[in-house]
């Protein structure tokens, strides 16, 4: 499938979707399931921001997509026809009484969506956790969520995307658009004009900047995040073990993969300067490592790495047909998309072709909400770069 | 970092703001590496006055040795390696002009490591100024530094072939610090992979330490590397194969006993016969001297592929400055090549020029003039060819399917077809499309194999296979080798125990807002508890969050 038709000119789809990561790439996956002439345009290389740099947690009980998420990850491998590495449940551990209480909110999360967690003691986590140590507080068995690998999955959905006969064409950056009345009709990139229906914007960090493009506001900041990698260790029973400030997972190969702690706000005009880098974060990240699995003290970090994250001023996700221009949907899923993808792929898809979401609400998700927002939340909210001087 | 004039500005306590790491140490000039480019930047800096701070890695632990780090060392050191002391000795006498460095009051630290340079930049800019991650064996720390002089040397590119795993085949270069630098090297008799300038001076090296040089192999029609250097190999008894690679190693648990040489013809096909068995018990594999990039890459230093420096290595100008402004390379690390190999005077002349130029940065007019700027020798191999030649004729034609990653146990074929790692033990369903890449409009990646495969991404940190990826890339795409980009390094690029960095000190404010995630008190409140519209306010009230 090539970007070109035979006389060598562009050749153009009914949806046209900006963005590679893994919330394009699921949405292109969901529409050309359904036999939908779909091409997702990509900047760089396909998941190589924020989508292919994460926990690969699939827990977000908070969200409208959270039953959706949960009825899908099991199913994922079996749809896309790749491995994800999906594993099932999670455990998280609380060094002290606070992290006890601040991370009972999951169970109480879980419990009102109708999943099951149990309490842990500190004996039950360490038959549980074997890497865990005699400083555990208390933990929660939550019979839901789990983790996949991040990368193995953005390409499931780039592969599985083209068997359905989807295009992605990476290293192809959106400039701006054609438009005709209150419609989009083209795509402009790097490589020539792409003519459309309709246009989904889910295109991380840049989202912003494209959609204001189209005069639409999509109020974000963007930030750079760091995690950790160990060699590989003995597999425990469950990977899904975190807690104490971290978020992550031992994978599937062993290796013991954490997050967590500061970000750094960015300009995000800087992003496509350069790749996000580690800082001596890892450090601090290591130290926390060290306490959750004490068993794990000796084990030998071999990579870190960091990305670029954007946020709206809420935290939360924007998915939503914005009524400013006729056929233009947007999505950022502000700092949370990767286990979120398989139900906002969907959901998106539902926007896209019906107009509404046939199986959440998605009214909290909605642009509208940031209409009474201060023009100056950036700063009211301290979400701002560092002021480099120096040599 | 200092907080915008705007008074309006709230605080974000989740964010790096104000928690800047505590940094006890600093130094005007850095210098990694204490080889001949490294001592003698030294002493011309020291001789301007200025604070020079001069770490090596070496004694390295021996648990990082034996993972083949930072050299593909083959489990072949004596057991003296493990000795400190006896090695900090064999240091000393291998490098006397370190005894100088310290006489004229720089601050030398042996046994130290260099994982990471972490300069402040717009993307991140927490940490005012330059930092370097340093380690020795019980603790990292941090270095704050204001110019850095790169000295890290090269290292070896590996081929794959049958029983490469086995204890006693390693990098042409590992045998040669073993044998030069540890007075450590445990092995009697050697086959030589590769004949050039580098694996040949090599096989001189271990032959003055007592080893029988048995055979020098080579895919070629001819030796890559001089003649006169060869004959003394052959005078002492080297047999000398062209157009011959390795087929298989013969081993016990010890490691190699034996290889079996195999003849191949132009393409690299392996031929019927005649076969030949040499008994050795140490396999060199001197295919290529690689430049030790990763620390600068890591730091973000532009780079390209120039065959006359031997593959990837920083951009650098004529006074060796690298695209960050503060840090030169100089030595084996900004580029390999022949002569450079049979003359440290070039490396040292690189040395003196990067500490001229890191001395002027600093304020210092340093005495004399400046040295003519070194350029590589006119290049007279095609070294990118010959590296693909190699792992086409060694790897990609032989019936066997070694592990080309080692660590995590990837074939040639898993990198070119991008199969799943074995451990998913993933069956392709009949109706599943083909993997491969899924769009030809980018470059090449290595970094999606990495990703996908796993090649690359185990303890050694790809130092014995990112060379032969990049090759096996190059033919499966059927690009230039120069055209595959470098894989992306990460710091630590040296493997470090989570307990030694644990040790680095942290601000105090670093604990009092950690959170999981982004710390966004309404990013977490269950969408059947929201309410209408959002104002900054109500985005951030100040309560920790547990992020999922």
């Amino acid at each position: 499938m090539s970007a070109r038709d035979a006389q060598g000119k562009n050749r153009g789809a009914a949806v046209v979707i900006i963005g590679g990561g893994v919330t394009g790439l699921s949405a292109g996956w969901w529409l050309a399931r359904d036999g939908v002439d779909v091409l997702v345009i990509e900047a760089g290389a396909a998941g190589w921001g924020a989508s292919g740099r994460n926990g690969g947690g699939c827990s977000h009980h908070h969200s409208p997509l959270f039953s959706e998420e949960q009825r899908l990850w099991p199913l994922m491998d079996e749809l896309l026809g790749y491995p994800t590495e999906f594993r099932p449940n999670r455990i998280r551990i609380a060094l002290d009484q606070r992290q006890f209480e601040l991370y009972r909110r999951a169970l109480d999360n879980g419990a009102h969506e109708g999943f099951r967690s149990d309490v842990l003691d500190p004996t039950q986590v360490r038959e549980l956790v074997p890497l865990a140590g005699d400083n555990v507080f208390g933990g929660y068995f939550h019979h839901f969520g789990g983790h996949a690998n991040p990368h193995r999955t953005l390409q499931a959905y780039a592969w599985a995307l083209r068997d359905r006969g989807g295009r992605l064409l990476q290293h192809t950056r959106a400039l701006g658009f054609d438009t005709r009345g209150d419609r989009v009709v083209g795509v402009r990139t790097s490589r020539g004009t792409f003519p459309c229906d309709h246009v989904v914007i889910a295109a991380g960090p840049a989202t912003g900047e494209l959609a204001c493009l189209l005069g639409v506001v999509v109020p974000l900041m963007s930030a750079r995040a760091e995690m950790i990698v160990t060699e590989p260790l003995p597999l425990m029973s469950l990977g899904g073990v975190d807690g104490n400030g971290l978020y992550g997972r031992q994978t599937l190969r062993g290796n013991l993969a954490y997050g967590g702690g500061p970000h750094e706000w960015i300009d995000v005009r800087d992003v496509e300067h350069g790749r996000p880098h580690s800082t001596p974060l890892l450090a601090s990240l290591s130290r926390r490592l060290c306490e959750l699995l004490p068993k794990a003290a000796h084990a030998r970090v071999i990579r870190s790495w960091a990305g670029f994250i954007e946020n709206t001023p809420d935290g939360r996700p924007v998915i939503d047909r914005v009524s400013a221009v006729e056929n233009l949907t947007i999505a950022t899923l502000s700092s949370v998309g990767f286990g979120l993808s398989p139900a906002s792929g969907r959901a998106i898809r539902d926007l896209v072709v019906s107009g509404a979401c046939g199986f959440a609400d998605l009214s909290s998700l909605q642009l509208g909400r940031f209409a009474g927002l201060e023009p100056d939340w950036p700063a009211r909210q301290g979400w701002l770069p560092s002021v480099v001087g120096g040599e | 970092m200092k907080s915008p004039a705007n008074t309006s500005v709230g605080r974000d306590r989740a964010s790096v703001a104000g928690k800047q790491p505590p940094i006890d140490e600093s130094t005007d000039l850095l210098i990694i590496g204490a080889g001949p480019a490294g001592i003698a930047a030294a002493l011309t800096a020291a001789s301007g006055g200025v604070r020079v701070t001069l770490v090596d890695e070496n004694p390295v632990p021996p648990q990082t040795m034996g993972e083949d780090v930072p050299l593909h060392f083959g489990g072949r050191m004596a057991p003296t390696a493990a000795n400190r002391n006896a090695v900090l000795e064999s240091i000393l006498r291998a490098r006397p002009q370190l005894a100088e460095a310290i006489d004229a009051g720089i601050d030398v630290r042996l046994g130290t490591a260099a994982w990471g340079l972490f300069p402040q930049r717009r993307t991140a800019g927490w940490i005012d100024g330059h930092v370097a991650g340093l380690a020795d064996e019980d603790r990292a720390y941090l270095l704050r530094f204001r110019q850095v002089i790169v000295a890290t040397g090269c290292r070896d590119m590996g081929v794959a072939f049958d029983g490469w795993q086995r204890p006693g085949v390693m990098g042409a270069s590992a045998a040669y610090r073993l044998a030069t630098v540890y007075e450590a090297l445990d092995s009697k008799v050697a086959v030589l992979v590769g004949s050039g300038a580098e694996a040949l001076q090599s096989g001189h090296a271990l032959m003055a330490a007592g080893v029988r040089i048995a055979a020098v192999v080579e895919q070629a029609e001819a030796i890559a590397g001089p003649a006169e250097l060869l004959a003394p190999l052959l005078g002492s008894g080297a047999r000398l194969f062209t157009r011959y690679v390795i087929e298989r190693t013969v081993g016990d648990p010890q490691g190699v006993t034996a290889v079996r040489l195999v003849p191949v013809g132009s393409d690299g096909s392996h031929l019927p016969g005649p076969v030949e068995q040499i008994e050795c018990d140490t396999v060199m594999l001197g295919m290529a001297a690689v430049p030790a990039i990763e620390l600068m890459e890591a730091a973000g230093c532009a780079v390209s592929f120039q065959a006359a420096r031997g593959g990837h290595v920083p951009i650098v100008d004529g006074s060796q400055r690298a695209s960050l402004p503060f840090l030169y390379a100089a030595g084996d690390c900004a580029g390999t090549w022949p002569s450079k190999t049979l003359s440290a005077d070039i490396a040292r002349r690189e040395g003196q020029i990067a500490a001229t130029g890191a001395l002027r940065a600093l304020g210092v007019e340093p005495d004399g003039p400046n040295g003519e700027p070194v350029l590589p020798d006119h290049v007279v191999r095609d070294v990118a060819a010959e590296r693909v030649a190699w792992v086409r004729a060694m790897t990609l034609k032989s019936a066997a399917t070694p592990f080309v990653c080692q660590c995590e146990e990837v074939t040639a074929a898993d990198v070119l077809e991008l199969n799943p790692p074995r451990y998913l033990k993933w069956q392709r369903a009949s109706d599943a499309g083909r993997l491969g890449a899924v769009d030809s409009e980018g470059a090449p990646d290595p970094d999606v194999v990495k990703r996908l495969t796993r090649a690359g991404m185990g303890p050694c940190q790809g130092r014995r296979c990112r060379e032969q990826i990049a090759a096996l890339m190059a033919l499966g795409t059927g690009s230039a080798l120069a055209d595959i980009p470098v894989a992306t390094y990460r710091p630590p690029v040296r493997p470090l125990r989570l307990s030694q960095l644990a040790a680095v000190p942290e601000a105090a404010a670093m604990s009092d807002g950690w959170e999981s995630w982004f710390g966004i008190p309404s990013q977490w409140i269950p969408f059947w508890r929201l309410t209408g519209g959002r104002s900054a306010a109500e985005c951030c009230a100040d309560e920790p969050v547990a992020g999922e």
